[in-house]
């Protein structure tokens, strides 16, 4: 029979280990599936981890698109990784995204067609307050009144989904757009535009933020107060209301800042690649970054890894999806599946795995 | 402004139609709940029931199979998240999240050729003199049988929790882990047939949207139902019936501004369609402001991971 011991302390060798271990079953189980689909499993995930980066047909175009994609899927898992490692739970960062995407956008539009040199740092302000605002709603309601901040920070994705609606169509709606719904494009005006910093590296100042909050973050955990007291949350609550730790400080701060990244991630997102409000501007990165802030075990360096390796796999989809005619909703399942094998190894860090004969208990 | 355009009736009459999706997934979830595991891949579970119980019930063109297949489908995800959790006993918030993005993935995966179809239309139950009846007749004697499935799912899962044996044992896994492990019951074993169940009746609720309320296949059409039924079950302090009003409630809601949308009230679409989700917010603040009277009811092992040493 098989049964599980608890090792007195997660083994640090398979935490390592796990997520490598977790990517090549999801590379097995991925090939199963596009197998069942009728596609040559070898060719799909060559296609989607190889072709990307270093094909000489695709490279110039996807490597760039890399820290694209990367850069806000790091920026959103960095913030969420802090509240995870508390015990607090916000995944309503698709929501913050929009919001702080809105608000910087809005704030881009008013000086409109005003040039000047303060009009983007004004947008990633805004950009940063909307969405640390709209993570603090259900801060404030667990603080206050001890609501679930799962539930509440997920609603608040549908509601500012709507709210995105009625700005595209609406408030911020480009009023020489001939009545199509969609803000004006960011990108041709200089003045709120994020653009590529560096020729055909994709890295724009959102790429930039993200290097900064990884470094923030390490800083953070490992040589800050803070830090600490968010890792000793997590691991004995009672333990640090005794060693001073005020839950509700914990609570508004790491929603609060998680709720501001993700902010920053929609400004940035469509200031540059998106350029504009639009219906559907929001493109799942607040809930793949919950997938990247996991893959990389919560740890600032992680989520760097894991996003550059998520933002792959967007990519390579992409690529799959062109190439092969793999639908796109199977990168999803792809990366869906991920997590749960990312998941299911755990076991292996926090438990020995021994076989012992039946005996009486 | 014209309110006369609306109906009385017909907004009762599919208020039942509109809320139970949401109710069948809640009771679900209650039960899985009553015995102490949190499943947050409750939107997962019925997006791919409502595609599992969509292809079926095209293919074998018998909504009651596509039914069948959708409970089916519910279970066996529902059983995925049972596995990681009771047996790898992995984190059951973060497991329910990958069951929900992993659900909407598959789900359009396999939804994909059948977007734009209808599907096989689900009759009403004859009733006879009952669906004559001036008023009742139509609110609640014209309806498909899946909505009277409901409402005896919620009857039976009263019944199983407060008077028979079955229910105590489930409660008190749901309450302490350790004791009824030290009485012998199979901790895990019970757990995870709650789970199969609250899969099988999320997926139910899927296949009523996709089934009869739609009725057809796109993606991501449950847009975020599940969650609503997290919600409601914390809404109706665990006690079925409870939950039956809240979901009848937000039924009546959804409906509701539909119908004003429809009936071209003044206050713009995109505010009217967040009205259900803020509404859920203000009652899970009202439900848990007073923390002493919301706690009451909670099952004491929820969410908590259970691993016998023994």
């Amino acid at each position: 029979m098989i049964t599980l011991e608890r090792r007195p302390e997660p083994s640090r060798m398979w935490q390592a280990m796990t997520p490598i271990l977790a990517v090549v079953l999801t590379m097995i189980a991925g090939g199963l599936l596009f197998a069942v689909l009728g596609k040559d499993p070898f060719e799909a995930i060559r296609t989607i981890f190889w072709d990307p980066l270093f094909n000489p047909q695709f490279a110039s175009y996807s490597r760039p698109q890399l820290l694209v994609k990367a850069a806000p899927l790091i920026l959103i898992a960095i913030g969420l990784s802090l509240g995870f490692r508390a015990g607090i739970w916000n995944i309503g960062a698709e929501g913050q995204y929009i919001v702080g995407a809105i608000c910087g956008a809005a704030v881009g539009l008013a000086f409109y067609p005003t040039e000047a040199i303060y009009i983007f740092p004004l947008m990633v302000l805004a950009g940063a307050i909307g969405g640390t605002l709209w993570a603090m709603i259900p801060a404030v309601l667990k603080i206050r009144f001890g609501t679930n901040e799962i539930l509440v920070s997920l609603m608040l994705v549908y509601v500012a989904e709507q709210l995105l609606a009625s700005m595209a169509l609406g408030a911020l709606r480009n009023p020489d757009g001939g009545g199509f719904p969609g803000s004006r494009n960011l990108q041709q005006y200089p003045s709120a535009a994020n653009p590529e910093l560096i020729a055909g590296t994709g890295a724009h100042w959102g790429v930039v933020a993200a290097f900064i909050a990884v470094i923030a973050a390490y800083v953070l955990l490992n040589k800050h107060l803070l830090g600490y007291q968010i890792k000793l949350t997590g691991q004995a609550p009672r333990a640090a209301r005794f060693a001073g730790v005020r839950p509700n400080v914990l609570i508004a701060l790491c929603l609060g800042i998680s709720g501001g990244l993700a902010g920053l991630a929609g400004l940035f997102e469509v200031s540059g690649p998106a350029g504009q409000i639009s219906i559907d501007f929001n493109s799942f990165y607040g809930f793949t970054a919950i997938i990247v802030a996991f893959l990389g075990r919560l740890h600032p360096i992680g989520i760097l890894l894991a996003g550059l390796l998520m933002a792959l796999t967007y990519i390579g989809g992409e690529l799959a999806q062109f190439m092969l005619g793999i639908p796109s909703a199977a990168i999803q399942a792809f990366q869906g599946m991920l997590l749960f094998f990312l998941l299911g190894v755990d076991v292996l860090s926090n438990f020995r795995i021994r076989i012992k004969r039946k005996q009486v208990a | 402004m014209d309110f006369g355009s609306i109906n009385p009736l017909i907004l009762l009459a599919s208020l039942m139609v509109a809320s139970t999706p949401i109710l069948l997934a809640a009771i679900g979830e209650l039960v899985v709940e009553k015995s102490g595991v949190l499943n947050l891949g409750v939107e997962g579970m019925m997006i791919v029931g409502a595609v599992t119980g969509f292809i079926a019930a095209v293919n074998l063109d018998s909504p009651t199979l596509g039914f069948v297949a959708a409970a089916f489908g519910g279970a066996l995800l529902s059983l995925l998240f049972g596995f990681l959790t009771q047996v790898l006993l992995s984190n059951q918030v973060a497991t329910g999240l990958a069951l929900t993005l992993f659900g909407l993935g598959i789900a359009a995966l396999m939804g994909q050729n059948y977007v734009g179809i209808r599907a096989p239309a689900t009759l009403d139950v004859p009733l006879g003199p009952l669906a004559d009846i001036p008023v009742l007749g139509p609110v609640l004697f014209q309806h498909d049988a899946m909505i009277y499935v409901s409402i005896g799912i919620v009857a039976a899962v009263w019944y199983v929790l407060t008077k028979t044996r079955a229910g105590l044992i489930l409660r008190a896994v749901g309450e302490s882990h350790d004791a009824a492990h030290a009485l012998g019951y199979k901790v895990v074993r019970i757990r995870l047939m709650a789970i199969a169940f609250g899969g099988a009746c999320a997926g139910l609720g899927g296949a009523y949207l996709s089934l009869v309320r739609v009725p057809q296949w796109t993606e991501g059409m449950t847009a975020g139902a599940g969650w609503i039924a997290l919600a409601i079950v914390v809404f109706a302090s665990w006690k079925p019936w409870r939950a039956l009003l809240g979901a009848y409630l937000f039924g009546g809601i959804t409906v509701l501004q539909l119908n004003l949308q429809a009936a071209g009230f003044k206050i713009p679409v995109e505010y009217l369609s967040m009205s259900p989700y803020l509404i859920t917010i203000l009652v899970l603040v009202i439900m848990s402001r007073d923390r002493s009277r919301a706690a009451l009811n909670a099952p004491a092992a929820l969410g908590k991971p259970f691993h016998a040493s023994i």
